[in-house]
């Protein structure tokens, strides 16, 4: 019951929960189970393996009813029935089991037995067959060694016919010029011929061979001498000779020089088409090709082969580098000549790219041979070119810039030819299509020349183009010496026309000066932007700065401006000169008219003023009095010129005059006749007309005037006053000239007795 | 070392014509001549006291009329020619005399020199330099360091060398020559050269400049357009037989080599208005003097084309004594040709400057509002020019 109980315990524990069977299973295998499991054991459960049954049975009836334990009892019984019947079942089932295997044991011994008898009949037959193996191989022993020493007889007939038929082979190969089969048999053949060299047959085919190797290499020589073998072929030649033991050196020189004819008959070629082509047909690109087709692929092979044929052979090597670059240099100052005749600059990218393949081309003989100066040299033909290219589109550009002049003063010329009073009308027009077409083509010449840095060039990498082509080149060779000569040439205009006058028009001169003024607040700076932006221009050397530049630009266009002021002024002098120089001052009838040269005066001021607001802005004026024409000539002619000459004819006060006038001058200022002007039309008007009416001041103080020549000069500086205040900045400025005028006419009078202000009024209005 | 201040000496009228007397090398001594179309002309005698910095003056009446131009006898301090102007019949004449100052005007002037206005002595007339058929005088030239007995006039666009004899009273034409050409051509001004035993004469007509041999009276060079306008004035270099200066209305001052007459040797652009006047020290040539009508007078160290282009030369005996300290002078005054002083003591056109004859480190400017201003060399240059 006991034994039972505890199956049936196990087998319930198996069908109720398989984690405990599980549990079971791993107490069973393995010494430690997992401690976090571990629990106390309860003697209470009946599948545990601490069971107490006492314990249990206590337990049960302490705290269970009696129809709970009745339960508890009938169900216990139930559980115990069914594992008892259970038991029985497994243990018939393996009783089965158990007897069919002893059957089937039965069954192999028997079978065991069959084959032992077998495997006994196998081993004597196999015996049997060792014993007839070893008895054929006895038999066949002798007749095996026999057939090897036949076949190694067979072999040494062979080499022997070899031998023998050698002189004959190396005869046909001759024959069919297949040098290099010959030189190969021969190889072969030579250390056994040396070998057996003492016995006289051998020896006789060893004569022979070297008689017809003498032949060979004689024949090698002389296609090697002919020339006109390709440099492949060439290089075998060298190769097979080598191999016949030729001297080295002796090979070496003459391949040089074999090779030297060749590229020379290249280089003449190039020769040849530089010399014959005046005019230039091929371009630049065609002809390098053909270098680099030609000459230098050819120089490259050369290089290959030869140290490849003399590898092993450095001494040589400086032998090479010599033939190089004397080469080389032929082939340079090919180039350089073919790059000098470039000279057109419509294109640049065809030279660029001509000057790339040169260049790239040239890398190939630096990989080939690293110790050469040629791809340096190349490089710096490369860069010299560009120098001169440079220096070409500088005078391009300035050649450009003084036609686009001619074309701006003979635009000028053409419309003043009628004589109509209005300056040219396309002035700011001509002035900024000068400017564009200046801008455009500095542009188009920075993009041609912007090829050079192209980064599929190859040598825009070298540090020449990333630094100096950049800045000194580009920046300071081109653009700044461009600006430069554009405000050297201004200044030109001042100084040499200056003195004659005549040969630069003054119109020219103003907008000249205007462009000079635009190039200083924006062009200068815009272009150097440009040019730094597309350059990258890193400042290794000092450059000059846009400042400087600027203020060059600036003093070039006031010199312009303060020249045309000169120029102008000097015109309006020499009318107002020749005006006062060539009449009678004294024997004058009574003034009745306004002079025609005054009406002139203020005709020409006017159309200046018109040229110069085209060009200029207006500029600040001192406020002044409103309808100045009228009031304040009333005031200086009647008040103040009252006084002033009033006292010059009462013969007791001579000093009062002078006395009044130096008053006056100590509080007007000091006015500068030819000073500089501002950039504005105000400032130039005043300037020019400062400069007439103080040529009219000096003129009329060498003259005697008579009564009505004083009162003429009275009725002029009237109508001037009328007219020319509203051109100047400072009316008060013509007011003293005037003043001065009339003061010193009235000096120099010898009857001074001043017209009526109402009169001179009437004539001055009437025209 | 302060530069003493100018002096200025102010006359009643108009005025254009200023010289040094030439004759007289003690007293600092400068002629001026007025011009009044009403009243009586003067010439004013300027005695300048350089020590105690004070000017005495002596008036001494002109009544032919108002001066244009006026020169001093080299040799004679008595005798003076001016060019005038002379009105008659509404018609204006410029003539040209020779006139003495009474003897006992100097005597005179230490008596009374207060009232000495008041009774002022008159010129005396030796002779007219005078010939109708010539024209207007534009001035009267002396012969340098000569005898006083031979002057030229130039007289519109006739040079006429006199010879004056009978102690100056009488001027009988000795050769004359004319100029050629297109228009009416006028001398504005000239000058008589120095050197080659002063057979040269150089004149300004217009734009150009000609040289003139006075024994044959042929004109020897012409620089066409040497100035963009009208030439003023010109002057000799007293010690480099070929060069010499000109000034005119484009503002320039231009110096000539007459062997080179191409291209001017020196341009100078320092005066914002005519040049009316130039004129080189008589001793140091390097200083230069220049009037213009802006009112200023500029004085310019011209070292580069001067006769001592390396500063003083120092005599032998000296050399002998101190090369080194000589080599250090020269290294110590880098020669450049500069601007040294701008004058602007004026408010009036400058028609005139001169030198003194007497001190060469003096000189006097007239404007044409009668100012007259005594300036000297700054004390700097002149020790730097002697030492």
């Amino acid at each position: 019951r006991n034994l039972s109980g505890s199956v049936g315990e196990s087998l319930l524990s198996g069908s109720s929960s398989p984690g405990r069977k599980r549990r079971l299973l791993r107490l069973y295998y393995s010494a430690a189970p997992e401690p976090q499991q571990e629990e106390q054991p309860d003697p209470c459960d009946i599948n545990g393996a601490q069971f107490d049954p006492e314990l249990y049975l206590n337990k049960l009836r302490k705290e269970c009813s009696l129809n709970e334990l009745m339960d508890q009892e009938s169900c216990m019984v139930r559980q115990i029935r069914s594992l008892d019947s259970d038991m029985q079942t497994l243990v018939y089932e393996n009783y089965n089991k158990f007897i069919s295997a002893t059957d089937t044991i039965r069954k192999m011994k028997n079978d065991f037995k069959k084959m032992e008898d077998e495997m006994d009949c196998l081993s004597t037959n196999m015996a049997a067959i060792t014993e007839f193996s070893a008895r054929i191989s006895g038999t066949l022993q002798d007749q095996h060694a026999q057939i090897t020493k036949l076949s190694g007889v067979h072999t040494l007939l062979r080499k022997l016919q070899f031998l023998f038929e050698l002189p004959a082979r190396l005869n046909k190969c001759l024959e069919l010029q297949a040098y290099a089969q010959a030189v190969s048999s021969h190889c072969r053949a030579r250390c056994v011929l040396q070998q057996y060299s003492h016995m006289p047959s051998f020896r006789g085919i060893q004569d022979d061979c070297h008689a017809i190797m003498e032949r060979l290499a004689q024949q090698l020589r002389q296609k090697f001498r002919d020339g006109g073998t390709s440099a492949k072929e060439l290089s075998e030649c060298v190769e097979l000779l080598l191999q016949l033991d030729e001297p080295a050196e002796e090979l070496c020189d003459k391949f040089l020089s074999h090779a030297q004819t060749r590229l020379e008959a290249d280089l003449q070629g190039l020769e040849a088409e530089l010399r014959d082509s005046a005019p230039i047909d091929t371009d630049i690109l065609e002809f390098i090709d053909r270098g680099c087709n030609e000459f230098v692929s050819n120089l490259c092979l050369v290089i290959a082969s030869y140290q490849e044929l003399f590898v092993n052979r450095p001494q040589e090597g400086d032998k090479l580098l010599v033939f190089v670059d004397t080469l080389a240099a032929r082939y340079f100052s090919l180039v350089e000549r073919r790059i000098q005749e470039e000279k057109g600059v419509g294109d640049n990218s065809l030279l660029v790219r001509a000057l790339d393949r040169f260049h790239r081309r040239l890398q190939a003989v630096s990989k080939l041979l690293p110790g050469s100066a040629v791809p340096s040299q190349g490089t710096e033909i490369v860069i010299q070119a560009a120098r001169e290219r440079i220096k070409q589109y500088l005078s391009a550009l300035q050649s450009f810039y003084l036609d686009s002049l001619t074309d701006v003063r003979q635009a000028l010329a053409a419309p003043r030819g009628p004589p109509g009073k209005e300056a040219p009308p396309s002035l700011p027009d001509l002035l900024t299509s000068l400017s564009n077409s200046i801008l455009n083509q500095i542009k188009s010449v920075l993009a041609s020349v912007h090829l050079f840095t192209a980064k599929d060039i190859t040598f825009s990498s070298k540090p020449y183009f990333k630094g100096e082509f950049c800045s000194q080149g580009v920046r300071e060779g081109l653009v700044v010496s461009f600006i430069k000569f554009i405000c050297q040439s201004s200044r030109q205009f001042c100084e040499s026309a200056g003195d004659r006058g005549g040969s630069t028009p003054p119109v020219l001169l103003l907008l000249l000066s205007r462009l000079c003024l635009d190039f200083e607040t924006s062009t200068i700076s815009y272009i150097l932007t440009l040019t730094d932006e597309q350059f990258l221009v890193q400042h290794h050397s000092p450059v000059t700065a846009v400042t400087a530049l600027c203020a060059e630009a600036r003093e070039a266009a006031q010199k312009l401006l303060n020249h045309y002021v000169k120029v102008q002024g000097l015109i309006i002098s020499q009318m107002l000169r020749k005006s006062v120089e060539t009449r009678d001052w004294v024997n004058t009838i009574e003034p009745r008219n306004v002079r025609a040269v005054m009406k002139r005066v203020v005709e020409d001021t006017t159309s200046i003023d018109v040229q110069v607001g085209l060009l200029y802005e207006e500029g600040v004026r001192k406020a002044h009095s409103s309808d100045s024409s009228k009031r304040t000539f009333s005031v200086y002619s009647s008040s103040r010129q009252q006084i002033r000459y009033a006292p010059s004819y009462t013969p007791s006060a001579p000093m009062d005059t002078n006395l009044l006038s130096n008053i006056h001058k100590l509080f007007s200022e000091r006015i500068d006749i030819f000073s500089p002007v501002e950039f504005n039309k105000v400032s130039v008007l005043t300037g020019i007309i400062k400069i007439s009416l103080k040529t009219f001041l000096e003129c009329v103080r060498l003259r005697t005037f008579g009564r009505y020549g004083l009162q003429q000069i009275q009725v002029d500086c009237h109508y001037l006053q009328m007219y020319l205040w509203r051109f100047v900045s400072d009316e008060n400025l013509v007011h003293f000239l005037l003043d001065e005028i009339v003061g010193s006419a009235a000096h120099r009078c010898l009857d001074p007795s001043p017209m009526e202000q109402s009169v001179i009024e009437v004539i001055c209005e009437r025209g | 070392m302060e530069d003493d201040a100018p002096v200025i000496y102010g006359l009643e009228f108009q005025a254009r014509a200023l010289t040094a007397q030439t004759a007289e090398t003690d007293a600092i001594r400068f002629l001026v001549g007025t011009q009044s179309l009403k009243f009586e002309n003067q010439i004013h005698i300027i005695d300048f006291d350089d020590e105690n910095n004070i000017i005495n003056k002596n008036v001494l009446l002109h009544h032919a009329g108002e001066i244009w131009h006026i020169s001093a006898s080299p040799a004679d301090k008595g005798v003076l020619t001016t060019c005038y102007n002379k009105t008659s019949e509404s018609r204006v004449l410029t003539c040209a005399a020779v006139w003495r100052m009474p003897p006992e005007w100097e005597s005179g002037s230490h008596e009374s020199p207060d009232d000495s206005s008041n009774s002022p002595q008159t010129l005396e007339l030796l002779c007219h330099l005078d010939n109708t058929a010539h024209g207007n005088t534009a001035c009267v030239l002396w012969e340098p360091m000569g005898d006083g007995k031979r002057v030229i006039s130039l007289a519109d666009s006739h040079v006429v060398l006199w010879d004056l004899q009978e102690s100056s009273t009488k001027a009988t034409i000795s050769s004359s020559a004319t100029l050629e050409g297109k228009g009416q051509l006028k001398f504005t001004s000239g000058k008589w050269s120095p050197h080659h035993n002063c057979t040269q004469l150089a004149t300004a007509n217009d734009m150009a400049i000609r040289g003139w041999d006075l024994r044959s009276m042929s004109q020897i060079y012409c620089i066409e357009n040497a100035h963009g306008q009208l030439v003023r004035d010109l002057d000799f270099n007293p010690n480099k037989q070929y060069y010499l200066a000109s000034c005119g209305d484009d503002c320039k001052v231009k110096f000539w080599d007459v062997r080179h007459i191409n291209e001017p040797v020196k341009t100078l652009e320092e005066h914002s208005h005519w040049v009316w006047s130039v004129r080189y020290n008589h001793s140091h040539d390097q200083l230069l003097l220049t009037a213009s009508s802006d009112s200023r007078v500029i004085l310019s160290n011209m070292v580069s084309i001067s006769s001592e282009p390396f500063g003083h030369l120092v005599d032998d005996d000296d050399l002998s004594d101190s090369e080194e300290t000589h080599h250090e002078e020269k290294s110590k005054e880098p020669l450049q040709d500069s601007i040294i002083a701008t004058y602007e003591e004026h408010e009036d056109s400058v028609y005139a400057v001169e030198w003194s004859s007497a001190d060469p480190w003096l000189f006097a400017s007239l404007s044409y509002d009668g100012r007259l201003v005594i300036n000297r060399v700054p004390r700097a240059l002149k020790y730097r020019i002697l030492l």
